[in-house]
C-alpha cells in the first residue's frame, strides 16, 4: 500500500474519531505526543543503514547478536554497610541465592578519602556502604570470597585509584595476577563535580588520575573495566534522559581524551568503556533512548574519535530503576515501580542491573527487600519470556521515531557542551549542574500541578498510609560501627612498619610533581597499609582541592 | 508581609552528603515564594554552617541531609548556635528522616522536620508563617 493510501485513509479517521478532541499527552520531557504513530513516520528509516542487525554497526538492536537468549543480564545489587565483616556476610547471603558478583556500596568517608576516625566522619562510618580505611578492610571484605572467580563492581571516583591498588593487592594475596581480575570501577569524577559532590581535587589533577588508572589497566588488567561512566548520577540529581546520555558522553569524551593524549589509540581501551544509566517509568521513551544512545555512542567513536575495532562502538550499560522515582508514601508501590522500570531497560538492551530495593528511600535494604530486588530481576528474565527475541521494540513506528529524534537530541546538547570547550568547562563554569537543578525543579512543580502522575502521592492519596508505615522494619545501622572500625584502624598503625609507610607516602608525594602514572606508586602505599586518607593527602599536596561553584 | 523584611534563608548542606537535589529545588522554591535564599554549598561544617547564618543575618537554617547523620549534625548545629548567642536563628531539618527521629530532632530544638516527600506547599508557608 502507497503512504499516500495511508495518509488520507488517516486523515479520514482522525476526522470520524474526533482525534483531535482527545485530550493532550505529553512525553517525560514534555513534548506533545501524537495519538498513534504510522508507517509514514519511518518512511526514512534505512534499515541496514539506521537499524542493522544486533551485534552489527550501529548497534541500534543491541551490542550482541545473542543478546539474553545466551545469557540474561547481569544480575546484581548494589551492597554494602557497616564494617568489613558485615558486608562480607551480606555478599555471601547474595551470592548464594544467585546475585551475580559483587557491586561494592563504600561508605561517605571512603568516597570522599577521609579515614573512619576523621572528625567529618562521626556520623557517616558505615552508614551507605562499607567503610575502607587501609588494605586490612579490604582483605576481610573478601575474606572466604577468591577474587578470581568474583566479578566486583567498585562504586568510587575520587579515591578510585586508592581502591583498584588495593584490589590488585588482595589479588596477589589469593595468589591471583592482576591480568585475571575481573571487575568494573567507576572512576567517573567529572559526575560528581555535576552532582552528588564525591570530588576531592579541583577537575584538571583528578582527570590524570583517571588516566592513570585507565591507561595502568589497560596494560596491566586487561579483563577490568577502567571506568563505568555515570550517567545516574546527574539523572538522579534531576537530568533528564537526553541530558543524562549527553553529559556523560561529554564527560566520556573528555576521558578519552585524556587517555588518548598519553599516546593510547582509542581502541587500546575503546572496549572497556561502560556506563551506568538510570531508567525512568516511562517504558517505551526509555527503551528508544537507550536505542539511540547506541546508535549514537557507535557512531562517536567511529567516526569523531576513529576507532576501527568494532567492539570499542559498543555502548555497554548497567542500568537501574531511578532511586529518585521511589516513594515514601506507600513504599511497597516502589517494587511495582522497580519492576517497571526494569521492564524498560531491558527491552533497552541493559547489560547488567542493579536493581534498587523498595525500601531505599529510607535506608539501606534490609535482607528481605534485596532478596525481592533480585527476584524482581529473575521472574522478569526466567518467567515472562522477555529474553527470547532480540529488541522486540525493533520495527514499532512509535519506538523508531522515538529512537531518530532522541538520536538527534542527544547529539545537539553534546554539541552545545563543545561549543563551551568540552565537559570541563562546562562543569567548571557550573552549567551542567544548572540544568540539572532547573529540570529536578520542573519535575516537582509538574508534580504539584498534577500534570506528572505519582500514585498515592498527588493521585488515588489514602490518608491512612501512616499508621502502615510505622509498622514496616527497616535496616538499623549499628551504633558500634564506628568504634569498632577505629579500634581495627589503631591496631592496624600500631602494627604496620612506620618507615615503609612514611617512604611510599614521600615517593607518591614526589611522583604527583611529575607526569609518571601513579598507579605503582599507589599500590605500594597500600601495601604499606597506609590509610586511605594518608595517601589523598599525600595527593592533596600538591594537587589542591576543588572550589564548588554556586549558582542556582 | 510586605512592610517587613524579607524572610531570609540559609539552604545547607552538612557532613559529607552530596546529594543536592532535594536543597537546590527548596532554594529554588523559597525563592520562588519572595524569600532572600543563601546555598551555601555542600560539605558544610557545624561551625560553618553557624558562622554563615550570623553573618548572613538570616532568620532560618534550611539543613538538608540524605546520609542518616540528621541526629549528631543538628545537635552540633543546635549547640553552635547556642554557644555564639544566636538561638533566635531557627533550624529546619529535611531528607531521609525516619518518623522516629522526627520526634528526637524536635525534642533538641528544631523548629520542624520535613521528611522525604513533604508537600512543598507545606515547606512553603511554614517558611512564610515562621520566618
Amino acid at each position: 500500500m502507497s503512504l499516500d493510501k495511508i495518509k488520507q485513509a488517516q486523515k479520514k479517521w482522525e476526522v470520524d474519531n474526533k482525534v483531535d478532541k482527545l485530550p493532550p499527552a505529553k512525553s517525560d520531557m514534555g513534548a506533545e505526543l501524537p495519538l498513534i504513530y504510522t508507517p509514514m513516520d519511518i518512511e526514512n528509516v534505512d534499515y541496514l543503514k539506521d537499524l542493522g542487525f544486533p551485534g552489527d554497526y550501529p548497534f541500534t538492536r543491541g551490542v550482541y547478536p545473542g543478546m539474553y537468549r545466551k545469557n540474561p543480564w547481569q544480575m546484581r545489587l548494589y551492597s554494602g554497610f557497616g564494617t568489613a565483616e558485615d558486608t562480607n556476610k551480606r555478599w555471601k547471603f547474595l551470592l548464594e541465592r544467585g546475585n551475580n558478583g559483587v557491586a561494592v556500596a563504600f561508605d561517605l568517608p571512603t568516597q570522599i578519602g577521609i579515614n573512619s576516625d576523621h572528625p567529618h566522619a562521626v556520623d557517616e562510618v558505615g552508614r551507605l556502604g562499607v567503610a575502607i580505611d587501609t588494605l586490612r578492610d579490604m582483605e576481610i571484605l573478601y575474606a572466604d570470597l577468591p577474587v578470581e572467580k568474583l566479578i566486583s563492581s567498585f562504586n568510587i571516583n575520587a579515591p578510585a585509584g586508592i581502591i583498584l591498588a588495593m584490589y590488585i593487592a588482595i589479588g596477589e594475596k589469593q595468589g591471583v595476577p592482576s591480568e585475571k581480575l575481573a571487575g568494573t570501577i567507576s572512576n567517573d569524577i567529572l559526575c560528581e563535580y555535576v552532582s552528588r559532590g564525591m570530588w576531592v581535587f579541583p577537575p584538571s589533577p583528578a582527570l590524570r588520575l583517571t588516566g592513570d588508572l585507565v591507561e595502568y589497566c589497560t596494560r596491566h588488567l586487561p579483563k577490568f573495566y577502567p571506568f563505568n561512566i555515570r550517567g545516574i548520577i546527574m539523572r538522579e540529581a534531576g537530568a533528564n534522559m537526553i541530558q543524562e546520555a549527553a553529559f556523560a558522553f561529554s564527560n566520556a569524551l573528555a576521558y578519552i581524551q585524556e587517555v588518548t593524549s598519553r599516546g593510547l589509540h582509542v581502541d587500546d581501551f575503546g572496549r572497556r568503556i561502560s556506563f551506568f544509566f538510570a531508567t525512568g517509568l516511562q517504558i517505551f521513551e526509555e527503551a528508544a533512548r537507550y536505542r539511540a544512545t547506541r546508535k549514537l555512542w557507535a557512531r562517536i567513536m567511529r567516526e569523531r574519535l576513529g576507532a576501527k575495532d568494532p567492539k570499542s562502538m559498543l555502548f555497554r550499560f548497567t542500568g537501574t530503576t531511578g532511586g529518585s522515582y521511589y516513594r515514601t508514601k506507600e513504599p511497597l508501590n516502589n517494587l511495582v515501580r522497580g519492576a517497571y522500570g526494569l521492564l524498560g531497560n531491558i527491552l533497552g538492551g541493559a547489560q547488567g542491573m542493579l536493581h534498587p530495593a523498595w525500601d531505599e528511600p529510607f535506608a539501606i535494604p534490609t535482607e528481605e527487600s534485596a532478596l525481592l530486588a533480585l527476584r524482581t530481576q529473575q521472574i522478569l528474565a526466567y518467567e515472562t519470556g522477555v529474553t527470547n527475541v532480540v529488541d522486540p521494540l525493533g520495527g514499532s513506528y512509535y519506538v523508531e521515531t522515538l529512537t531518530k529524534q532522541y538520536e538527534r537530541k542527544i547529539e545537539e546538547a553534546i554539541g552545545k557542551i563543545d561549543e563551551m570547550g568540552g565537559a570541563v568547562k562546562a562543569i567548571e563554569e557550573g552549567f551542567m549542574q544548572k540544568a540539572i537543578a532547573s529540570e529536578a525543579y520542573r519535575m516537582i512543580r509538574e508534580e504539584k500541578s498534577c500534570e506528572r502522575v505519582v500514585v498515592g502521592m498527588n493521585k488515588f492519596v489514602a490518608e491512612d498510609e501512616k499508621q502502615k508505615k510505622r509498622e514496616m522494619k527497616f535496616h538499623e545501622a549499628d551504633p558500634r560501627v564506628r568504634e569498632r572500625q577505629i579500634d581495627r584502624l589503631n591496631h592496624v598503625r600500631n602494627e604496620r612498619d612506620e618507615g615503609v609507610v612514611e617512604n611510599s607516602l614521600d615517593e607518591l608525594k614526589e611522583k604527583t610533581r611529575g607526569k609518571e602514572n601513579l598507579m605503582p606508586y599507589l599500590i605500594k602505599t597500600v601495601k604499606a597499609y597506609a590509610s586511605i586518607e594518608e595517601i589523598m593527602e599525600a595527593l592533596k599536596d600538591t594537587f589542591g582541592t576543588f572550589k564548588e561553584p554556586l549558582n542556582i | 508581609m510586605n512592610n517587613k523584611r524579607k524572610i531570609r534563608v540559609l539552604v545547607t548542606k552538612a557532613g559529607l552528603d552530596g546529594h543536592d537535589r532535594g536543597a537546590k529545588v527548596i532554594a529554588m522554591v523559597l525563592k520562588d515564594a519572595g524569600m532572600e535564599v543563601i546555598y551555601t554549598g555542600l560539605h558544610q561544617t557545624p561551625e560553618e554552617i553557624v558562622h554563615t547564618a550570623i553573618q548572613e543575618d538570616v532568620n532560618v537554617i534550611g539543613l538538608s541531609i540524605l546520609s542518616g547523620a540528621h541526629l549528631g549534625i543538628s545537635k552540633k548545629i543546635l549547640e553552635h548556635l547556642k554557644k555564639k548567642g544566636a538561638q533566635d536563628i531557627l533550624l529546619v531539618v529535611g531528607g531521609t528522616i525516619m518518623d522516629r527521629d522526627i520526634i528526637k530532632l524536635k525534642d533538641m530544638g528544631v523548629v520542624e522536620v520535613f521528611p522525604m516527600g513533604t508537600d512543598i506547599d507545606n515547606i512553603v508557608s511554614f517558611f512564610l508563617e515562621t520566618g
